[in-house]
Parts: structure tokens; C-alpha cells; sequence
């Protein structure tokens, strides 16, 4: 009886946590609409996943055509890009200041800066060491430049939605779907079903072909969108590969001397009844 | 200050000097040898698990400070900073942020354990009482840190809970407007967050210093509430339980392990990655999980100043505990009856948790539909009023009157006939 009524208890503890576990995922992927969420296998899914770094690579050069125009990287500096286990990093440049794939993409942008000699304003190419710049001088113009919409900054876009990297991937590929009668639509607004509100200020970034990939691969919608978000992916989170191998190797070393304290414990407690 | 004679014995000239001045090796030699019950379970590791949380909060925590920034403007960026500039930052940040978790996952553990055991009774009563005090700095300390990061999640949050003072009665709003430095959460809030943030961990250290003393007094509780009667009954702390503890620990530092390595963001909220935005009003605001149950008791009831009573009389209520449980029996072993109890208040207490991270409309348990269609059933406002209840009752009417009419088992003479059982000559197979 006494077991009996204790299992029941966790049994009921459990079925409560399995219930929030399953409304927490609803809240993550429900209320889409007609749109069907596809949930993707991405290469750092997983214990042993990584970053697949020629999506990263492919998605930079999305970000840098399409997206830049809008959104800022703002936690990123260009040296980032080089970094151990990011999408451009190189063996051969410890140091990514020195990797000349990253020099040229720092080269590719204009930097604020002031004149040391002079004091005036002046514009100049960014180098490594520098951080991605505003795309917009002030908040105020950049909803002026975007109907009223305020384009957020991408640099932890993917930590900063429910879904993550899904979430992302289908809020790009969300805006084919047709729009239902019942939803009223004010000028700047499009309908995206992923979206929270189902309203969006962004049109569709993505379009069959948009950009040329250097390594041949097809820009279709779905590519560019997996590409840019395998890349935002890393950026939200550059340090994962790191982070995981380092905790195989600590979760390993605590389970073999978890082992050990096992058997220190049952021989100092051998003759001991307790 | 323990109970038990001092076995220690100063070898050389200089251990006998200090001895005299200050015998502080003496201290720690009569921790290492203190007596403990010879059958503490697993249940009761917690305590050496809870101590490691705290050290590891605290030197994780004081890194961290040498990098963050508390300025409304830069807090957000300079978590990024240390997450991914600054040298092991990627480890320390998360591991402070999980090490929270971890900390209040323990903390739980230790508490319901005492619930069980009745280690609150007679003569633990201040042993009990300083724990509660721990546990009230500790969510604190817990509320400030949250605030730091300065997401979303962060300055709402901060914004509600300080809210909750402005509905105090005449006072209420100048004490608000005294807690936050202004009128609204800001620069001065988040200062004076990180100021009494750093500070109250170590008045936690100090009240973990108390009541490792009020421990060390009375000596430990264990699993059958008997009190230890003879020397069989006791086994030198170490290594007795420094090898069970140090075992535990590890598979402790595992699950913590799995966390911080494999699932960094579970236990947190992704809108704290938005940086904190004064006009912006999160969809649903809601506290981390560790204080999810205390939530919902506060949303129980419509008027904010009661829900704020309620709030707090659900954590006094555990000061009092010693005199509200009427029963002598210390161990819910011995209790066939306040036992079903305990598990329910248990249950309950996943239950207000749910409530707490739902929004209170919503239909908790479905019962069809009305004629127009719309579910029907008991929404998260009226489970966690039954929530709310059934925790109060536990406390105020259930204790109280079940130590004067239930029946207690029969208890075993001492802690060595319960292990040995009738035949305490014969070797007996070791049970856990």
C-alpha cells in the first residue's frame, strides 16, 4: 500500500513535469497557423554537434549582402570571425587579426572614427580588431528607414527566441504562406505566421538566387535561410564546440572518479552495518 | 563547542603554542572526528553539496565582477564581453548562471529532506530557524543577480517584484521609490542590485557558519528521528561520510556538469537575451523556476497587498514550523498517516510550480467544452488557489492537529537495533 501510494505520487510528479515540458515546446512551435514548422536537423545539434563551417561561411556572405542592410552585429567584432571553432577560422593564424580572409572582410565596411591629429570625424576601412558597425546611425532613424519597425541587432538572435535556430529558419521561409481573410494588414506590415502576431516589418529577405555562393551550391530560399541561420547560430553562441568538448572530457573524468569514490566507499563502510 | 571530547592531541612545539592561543587545528581535527549517525542515507549529503554550491557561486562570482559592468547602458554588453572575450568567461558565466540553478535544486532537496525527517523538532529548533534565514538570503541574493544581465527577463522581472512593495499600506510608495533609487527600475536600481548582490553571499557564508555550529551542538538528525545513544550508534565523521559525501558530490557535479556543458540555456529564459527595454513589455513575465511556486501562491489571489502576505507568510510560516507539528515523533517513517501528508504537500508544491509558469486563464485540467466550444475546466488561478491552500493547511491545521491524534508506529530502541535488527551479534548484510 505504502509503495504503492508513493509510486502513484510520482507517477503524478512526473506526468506534471512531462506537462511542462510539452507546453513549454507548444509555446516554442504552436500558433503558426496554416504554416507547418519544419523542424530541421542542424549539424550542432547534439552532444557531438558542431558547427558545419561552410554553411557559416556561406551564411556570412548572406548576412554581409542581405542582411547588413538592415540588421547590426553588435557584439561581434571582425576578429571573431576567425576565432578557434568559428566559421573562418584558419590553423595557420592563431592570432585571426592575421587571417587575411578575415582582414578583408573588416575591409569591406567603413568605420566611424576620429582624426587623431585633427579631431575631426573622418571615415576609415575597419580592421580586424574592430566591431561590426551601426547600420543606422540612431533607433529613431532606423524605424524612420523601415516603416516604423525597429531591425533587431542579429549578434544573439538565435539564444533570444523561443525555438532557436528552427524558430529562424522558418520565420524566413514562414512568408509564402497565403494570408488568411481575417487578418487586416496596415501598410509596412507583412504576413508571417512565425512571427509573434502573426505581423512582421521585415518583407521577405530571401529570394531564389539573391546571392552567388563562391563554392557553386544553389542559392535556393531554403539554402540561404539554413546558411544565414547556421551562421547566427554560431554567432549567438561561438564558444559551443569549445564548451562541449571541454565537458565530455569533465564529465568523463567525473564519472571514472565517481567510480572510484564508489569503491573508497564501500570498502571504508565493509565492516559497517548501516 | 561540540558535544563530544576533544581526541585531539598537539605533536610538535608549534601546534601545542597555537593550541593555547588559538586552537583552531583542535577545531577542525573535532569536525573531522565528530560523531554522526551511523545510518544518515544519501538525503543527507546535501549539506556538503550545498556548501560546495556556495564556494563555487562565490568564486565564480567574484571573477565575474571584475568584468561586468553595472550601467544600464553597458551590463548587457559586457556579459557578452565575458562570454566571449574574456579568457574562460565562455565557462564562468554559464557555470554561475546553472551554479543559481544547481544551488536552489539542493537547497529544495535539503529542505524536504527536514520536512521528512522532522530535523526542525526538538533541539534543532534554531538549527531550523537559521536554515530558514539561509534560504531567504539565498532568494535574494538569487532576485539581485537575475537583475544584472540586464535582458528582458531582468528588468521586468525587477520591475515586478519591486512593484510588490508599492502595494505595502501608506508607505508603499516611498519604499518602492527607496528600494529602486528613482521612480522606476534604472541606473540607480541596477547599482545598488550589484552592490547588496556581492555583499549577500557572504552573509550567507556567515550564517552558514552559525548553523554548522548549531549543528555541531545538537549534533545531526538522521533518517529514524532516534537519538544516538551510545558510541554504536555513531560513526567518526570521517571517513565515514567524507568518502559518502565526496561520492555524492560527484554525482552532483555530473548532473551540474551535464547543465552547464550540454543545456546552458534550459533552466533560463530566451527573452533575457533581449537587452532590457523600458517600453517593451514582455508577453509573459515570469520568474525563474526556482521561485515559480511562490509565484503562483502570490497570483492566487486578486488583491495585490494579500497576495504579497501570502507570498511571505508562505516562507515565515516555515520559522514557526518547530511549534506548529504537535508531534514528538521526529522521522515520518514512524507517522503512517502525516506521511500520505507529506507527499501530498510535496506534489502540491510541483503543482503551484506549474501555476506559477502558466498564465492564470489558461485551463489547467480540461473538462470538454462549453456550447460555444471554448474549453472548459479549472484554470491555473483556481489550481493554485487549491495549491495555496493545501500549503497553508499542511503548516497551520494538518501538523498541528495530526501530532495529537495520529498513532505513531512503533520506533526501534536506538539507531543500532534499527540497523542490526534482533540479532545485533550476527554479520548483517549492509542495507542503505
Amino acid at each position: 500500500m505504502a509503495i504503492k501510494m508513493k509510486t502513484a505520487i510520482l507517477a503524478a510528479t512526473a506526468t506534471v513535469v512531462a506537462a511542462i515540458s510539452g507546453i513549454a515546446y507548444a509555446a516554442g512551435g504552436g500558433g503558426t497557423g496554416d504554416y507547418k514548422m519544419v523542424h530541421k536537423h542542424w549539424h550542432f545539434n547534439g552532444a557531438f554537434g558542431t558547427y558545419d563551417k561552410a554553411a557559416a561561411q556561406r551564411g556570412y556572405q548572406v548576412y554581409r549582402e542581405v542582411c547588413s542592410s538592415c540588421h547590426q552585429l553588435k557584439h561581434l567584432s571582425f576578429r571573431h570571425l576567425g576565432d578557434k571553432g568559428a566559421p573562418f577560422y584558419n590553423e595557420k593564424y592563431p592570432n585571426p587579426n592575421d587571417n587575411p580572409l578575415v582582414k578583408n572582410f573588416a575591409a569591406d565596411w567603413t568605420i566611424e572614427d576620429i582624426d587623431g591629429d585633427t579631431g575631426d570625424v573622418i571615415e576609415r576601412t575597419a580592421v580586424p580588431a574592430d566591431k561590426f558597425p551601426p547600420i543606422y546611425p540612431n533607433e529613431a532613424a532606423a524605424r524612420a528607414g523601415n516603416g516604423g519597425g525597429l531591425p533587431p541587432d542579429l549578434s544573439v538572435i538565435v539564444a533570444a527566441r523561443n525555438g532557436g535556430a528552427d524558430y529562424l529558419y522558418n520565420l524566413m521561409l514562414a512568408y509564402d504562406t497565403p494570408k488568411p481573410d481575417d487578418v487586416e494588414l496596415t501598410p509596412g506590415l507583412y504576413y508571417n505566421p512565425v512571427m509573434d502576431g502573426h505581423k512582421i516589418s521585415m518583407a521577405a529577405p530571401l529570394s531564389e538566387g539573391l546571392v552567388e555562393y563562391a563554392d557553386g551550391t544553389e542559392a535556393t530560399v531554403e539554402q540561404m535561410a539554413a546558411d544565414v541561420t547556421e551562421f547566427l547560430a554560431w554567432s549567438a553562441d561561438p564558444k559551443m564546440e569549445q564548451r562541449k568538448s571541454t565537458g565530455l572530457m569533465t564529465m568523463l573524468y567525473l564519472l571514472i572518479l565517481a567510480i572510484l569514490l564508489w569503491f573508497s566507499y564501500k570498502r571504508v563502510w565493509r565492516n559497517v552495518e548501516h | 563547542m561540540s558535544g563530544h571530547p576533544s581526541t585531539y592531541e598537539p605533536k610538535y612545539a608549534a601546534t601545542k603554542w597555537l593550541d593555547h592561543r588559538l586552537p583552531i587545528i583542535r577545531m577542525g581535527a573535532d569536525f573531522m572526528t565528530f560523531p554522526s549517525p551511523r545510518n544518515l542515507n544519501y538525503w543527507y549529503t546535501f549539506g556538503g553539496i550545498l556548501t560546495l554550491c556556495l564556494v563555487s557561486q562565490i568564486i565564480t562570482g567574484i571573477i565575474l565582477a571584475m568584468h561586468y559592468v553595472p550601467h544600464v547602458d553597458l551590463a548587457f554588453e559586457s556579459v557578452q564581453r565575458i562570454r566571449r572575450d574574456v579568457p574562460f568567461g565562455w565557462l564562468l558565466q554559464p557555470m554561475h548562471a546553472v551554479g543559481a540553478s544547481m544551488f536552489f535544486f539542493a537547497v529544495y532537496v535539503h529542505m524536504f529532506r527536514g520536512l521528512y525527517y522532522g530535523s526542525y523538532k526538538a533541539p534543532r529548533e534554531v538549527l531550523w530557524i537559521i536554515g530558514c534565514l539561509i534560504y531567504l538570503v539565498m532568494m535574494a541574493t538569487g532576485f539581485l543577480g537575475y537583475t544584472l544581465p540586464w535582458g528582458q527577463m531582468s528588468f521586468w522581472g525587477a520591475t515586478v517584484i519591486t512593484g510588490f512593495f508599492g502595494a505595502v499600506p501608506v508607505v508603499g510608495e516611498s519604499l518602492q521609490q527607496w528600494l529602486l533609487g528613482g521612480y522606476a527600475v534604472d541606473n540607480a536600481t541596477l547599482n545598488r542590485f550589484f552592490a547588496l548582490h556581492y555583499l549577500l553571499p557572504f552573509v550567507i557564508a556567515g550564517l552558514v557558519g552559525v548553523h554548522v555550529w548549531a549543528l555541531h551542538h545538537v549534533g545531526q538528525n538522521n533518517p529514524i528521528g532516534i537519538t544516538p545513544k551510545t558510541k554504536k550508534d555513531t560513526l567518526s565523521f570521517h571517513p565515514y561520510y567524507t568518502v559518502k559525501d565526496a561520492f555524492a558530490v560527484v554525482v552532483f557535479l555530473l548532473i551540474f556538469a551535464f547543465f552547464l556543458f550540454y543545456q546552458p540555456d534550459a533552466l533560463g529564459h530566451a527573452d533575457n537575451y533581449i537587452e532590457a527595454d523600458a517600453l517593451k513589455t514582455p508577453p509573459h513575465i515570469v520568474p525563474e523556476w526556482y521561485f515559480l511556486p511562490f509565484y503562483a501562491i502570490l497570483r492566487a489571489v486578486p488583491d495585490k497587498l494579500a497576495g504579497i502576505l501570502l507570498m511571505f507568510g508562505a516562507i515565515a510560516v516555515l520559522f514557526v514550523l518547530p511549534w506548529l507539528d504537535t508531534s514528538k515523533v521526529r522521522s515520518m517513517r514512524f507517522r503512517p498517516v502525516a506521511k500520505w501528508f507529506f507527499w501530498i504537500f510535496l506534489f502540491f508544491c510541483f503543482i503551484l510550480g506549474w501555476c506559477g509558469a502558466e498564465t492564470p486563464d489558461n485551463i489547467a485540467i480540461p473538462f470538454g467544452t462549453d456550447a460555444e466550444g471554448h474549453a472548459r475546466g479549472l484554470n491555473f488561478t483556481w489550481l493554485s488557489r487549491i495549491g495555496t491552500a493545501y500549503y497553508f493547511a499542511y503548516f497551520l491545521l494538518i501538523l498541528p492537529i495530526l501530532g495529537l491524534i495520529e498513532k505513531p508506529k512503533d520506533r526501534p530502541e536506538s539507531i543500532t537495533h534499527a540497523v542490526l535488527g534482533d540479532h545485533s551479534h550476527g554479520a548483517v548484510a549492509a542495507a542503505e
